[in-house]
């Protein structure tokens, strides 16, 4: 791990040839290197191998609560069925709802961030990388423990928002929606300690050169989408806190008959709820964005208008809350406002894929799986924004507030605006990660399979929603006349699980026996293709310097290097926020277990307080130690450090 | 670099060298400022939604406080006076650290604590002198969230302060700690700053209206 250790590697005594590359290996990348074996796993904070465990999970957390959606089209596949009772059904709507928004989404396209933006800005790593590693247990532990409350048979049951006074102390019994709250804890600590590092690394750590107006557009969604998650956040942070208050200590946040109100809930939820759909949304417009730019094989155009679009969503997703709410006692005029808003918030979506059309239009189009995702993405995102446009408009949303014309409408929404990027950018990226490409026939039977199994599964539930058909119900009778339709329905159920199966064998097949990709198989214009697939530890050696936006197409982009940083200490180059100029060196800290600690810590902490309020006291006391031990600094990592210190 | 053919190309010159760099920044250009201010702006926006709350619960009743007294003023004003006293020896710490002055930071951050104790000392008191409970009703559960919260924090900020003092006194040193204790300091700012409306909201609102 450090240089002088590996001194021996060539003395005489017989080594193995495994240890023999461990050594050579850590002499090659210093400190940024890991340990071996499995206590170097667990101390890791290079961005790219939490990165990837983050992807890896929340992945596992999207087939956990497809599963669990699997179950439901089973008990909805015909009419009075009896093989879930509504004690589960409600668990199993909660779960998956809790599951894919906070457990899958949001954090997976964080996690891509994690991966990626350090990669794309050409640094070394991602700002505190202690935190990463941090958020990411923390993350883990709490998606754990959801999973744990449903397969015992005390999941929450109040529906994804949970609202009150059904959550609530009188009519939510039992812990069920306690193990929600605390869930939304969890997600919270593991998003925001993200967002920050993201906002740092972009502003901070951009390879010399990169000014802002030469970022990639993926980074730019990265960045607008962490700044709304440091203003959406905290709004959940209070609400699940003080949910888990009202319940377990007795306060009237939400209790009418002592001066509280039930209605608050909604506004603290939907008001972090509404700009969670872009946060979801944005990444996905990032991935758009990179993908239509590889494939078109020219730079995207109108660079400008679509950073100003992505900033502008990210403002305009803070006045559409109360969109949610249009079945409540809201002011009539209020509402006229949330519905101009609603309407306008289309216009830098439109902007952004006129701009990608113009791109493709006047590009060279190669048809590889990537781009196959983002052509599906264009087609259901916009069926999905149309069914928005209708539900923005009060007497209509009034109609078909909770029938399954909004479920239709809001899976059109995510899993066009987020799920079919996502899927484009795994194979993008796929061979950055491995160093090998998903299979393109395989890669093509996924696409379709989806896109299709897709609509048929979703485009019913429009007209089963028109029909009168309410959401969340365990089963109907057969009378009702809903019973063809949601046999299709579950029958394009089956036709999406047999596609992400097809992926999920794809990844595993090419994982072992994939062509070999090289440095960069899409001949693409980012910094990530201009290091190894997989990079290596501290990714560039030496780090870039660039001059140009697209940095490996254009003569000259890349104009040099970055000389004269240590390997141990690993250092890196802080620049400057506008300019990207060098302005100093700083030696990152070093992997360490104490992450891992700390996040042990913090789960005793909100999973006990979920029981008893006095754990806030006593369980702060171990993470205090735990954070101690984080911060103290080792003598001889001081001592290196200090060989290299110089004054401003 | 290794490996396969790339656009990139290894005979160029050098474009930076940065071995001659500083290793360490104040202020706006280190990484420490940055993730310092991340989280003011995620406990300020935390902090406005507190208040939000309290005025919400405030529009759904017709008195207010309902049926209590309001809080007595002795305890949050004194705590007032107490932390608008600390920004002077916080505002010596940041400096002294700014110009690497051990001495003047270990001074610093010792008067800095102990005026930190005191304060949560004066904010148990506080607690005693609210006149209602978090389970009374929903004005009392808002005064108790908004107070819980600024004591959270007070108190993670005294502990902050007294394990960078100590690393300070006893602990191996190089110069960018010092950057740590001027960013800790920020923050003290931001706890202080916090304060002001917190305590209109709590101590001034409920005698206004």
């Amino acid at each position: 791990m450090n240089v002088d250790a590996t001194a021996g590697a060539l003395a005489p005594e017989p080594r193995s040839e495994a240890s023999v590359a461990e050594l050579l290996h850590a002499r090659r990348f210093g400190a940024w290197a890991d340990a071996p074996g499995w206590l170097g796993a667990l101390c890791t904070i290079d961005h790219k191998r939490v990165g990837r465990r983050f992807i890896v999970t929340a992945f596992g957390f999207f087939i956990a609560g497809g599963a669990v959606a699997g179950l439901m089209r089973l008990q909805l596949a015909r009419p009075d069925s009896t093989l879930i009772g509504p004690d589960l059904y409600n668990q199993l709507f909660t779960v998956h709802g809790t599951s894919m928004m906070f457990v899958f989404a949001v954090p997976i396209m964080q996690a891509m961030g994690v991966y990626f933006v350090p990669l794309m800005v050409g640094a070394r790593n991602i700002a505190f990388p202690r935190l990463i590693a941090y958020a990411y247990w923390v993350y883990l532990f709490g998606g754990l423990m959801l999973y744990a409350a449903l397969v015992l048979g005390i999941g929450p049951d109040a529906g994804w928002f949970s609202y009150t006074p059904l959550a609530g102390p009188q009519y939510g019994v039992g812990k069920r929606s306690d193990f929600w709250a605390q869930l939304i804890t969890f997600t919270e600590v593991s998003g925001l300690l993200i967002a920050v590092a993201v906002i740092t690394t972009v502003f901070k750590l951009r390879a010399p050169g990169m000014t802002l107006n030469r970022m990639p557009l993926f980074v730019w969604s990265l960045l607008v989408a962490s700044f709304m998650i440091v203003f959406a956040l905290p709004s959940v942070m209070i609400a699940s806190t003080t949910l888990i208050l009202d319940r377990l200590v007795g306060t009237h946040f939400f209790n009418p008959a002592e001066g509280g109100d039930a209605l608050l809930w909604q506004h603290l939820f939907w008001f972090f709820g509404h700009p969670e759909v872009y946060l979801i949304f944005l990444p996905g417009l990032g991935f758009v964005s990179t993908i239509v730019v590889t494939f078109a094989r020219r730079p995207v155009f109108g660079y400008v208008a679509i950073v100003l679009s992505l900033i502008a969503t990210g403002f305009l997703a803070f006045g559409l809350w109360v969109h949610h709410m249009f079945a409540t006692n809201v002011p009539e005029l209020g509402k006229s406002f949330f519905t101009a808003a609603s309407m306008v918030i289309a216009i830098p979506t439109a902007t952004q894929l006129f701009c990608w059309i113009a791109t493709l239009w006047t590009g060279r189009i190669v048809v590889r799986t990537p781009l196959l995702f983002v052509l599906g993405f264009f087609f259901i995102l916009v069926l999905g924004g149309l069914t928005g446009i209708m539900l923005a408009a009060v007497p209509l949303d009034l109609q078909l507030h909770d029938t399954f014309f909004v479920v239709a409408h809001l899976h059109y929404v995510l899993i066009g605006g987020g799920v079919f990027p996502l899927f484009g950018a795994f194979y993008y990226w796929f061979p950055k990660v491995t160093g090998r490409m998903l299979d393109e026939t395989l890669g093509r039977w996924n696409f379709w399979l989806f896109f299709i199994g897709f609509n048929v599964a979703f485009f019913p539930m429009h007209i089963l929603g028109l029909q009168g058909m309410p959401r969340r119900v365990y089963t109907y009778a057969a009378e009702t006349g809903w019973g063809p339709l949601n046999l299709v329905a579950s029958l394009g159920a089956v036709i999406v699980v047999a596609s992400v199966l097809l992926f999920v064998v794809n990844v595993v097949r090419s994982y072992r026996i994939g062509a070999h990709a090289g440095a960069n198989p899409w001949r693409a214009s980012t910094l990530e293709w201009a290091t190894d697939s997989p990079p290596p530890p501290g990714n560039f050696h030496p780090p870039l310097a660039v001059t140009r936006g697209a940095p490996l197409w254009e003569r000259g982009g890349v104009s040099g290097f970055v000389e004269g940083l240590a390997n141990d200490p690993p250092e890196v180059l802080v620049t400057t926020l506008l300019d990207a100029s060098p302005h100093h060196r700083l030696a990152f800290p070093t992997p360490t277990i104490w992450p891992l600690l700390a996040a042990i810590a913090t789960t005793v902490l909100f999973i006990a307080s979920i029981f008893t309020p006095w754990a806030v006291v006593w369980g702060s006391i171990p993470v205090a130690i735990t954070l101690i031990g984080w911060f103290w600094p080792r003598r001889d990592e001081t001592k290196k450090r200090l060989r290299l210190e110089r004054l401003p | 670099m290794t490996g396969d053919a790339r656009v990139v190309d290894t005979n160029r010159p050098v474009a930076v060298d940065a071995s001659w760099l500083p290793n360490h920044a104040f202020g706006h250009h280190s990484l420490m400022w940055w993730g310092t201010v991340g989280v003011m702006a995620i406990e300020g926006m935390a902090f406005a939604i507190a208040i939000l709350m309290y005025v919400y619960v405030w529009t759904r009743l017709d008195a207010w406080p309902p049926d209590v007294l309001p809080p007595d003023l002795r305890f949050g004003t004194l705590n007032l006076a107490i932390l608008a006293a600390s920004l002077l020896p916080n505002a010596y710490t940041k400096r002294a650290a700014e110009r690497y002055d051990l001495r003047g930071v270990r001074i610093g951050m010792s008067v800095c604590l102990a005026f930190g104790v005191a304060f949560i000392a004066v904010r148990v008191l506080e607690f005693t002198a609210l006149n209602v409970s978090w389970d009374t009703n929903a004005y009392g559960s808002a005064v108790y969230l908004l107070l819980g919260l600024h004591t959270t924090h007070l108190v993670t900020d005294v502990a902050d302060t007294a394990v960078l003092a100590a690393l300070m006194l006893t602990g191996p040193l190089e110069k960018s700690r010092f950057v740590d204790v001027s960013e800790n300091a920020l923050y003290w700012y931001f706890v202080v700053a916090a304060w002001v409306p917190i305590y209109v909201v709590i101590y001034l609102l409920p005698r206004w209206l």
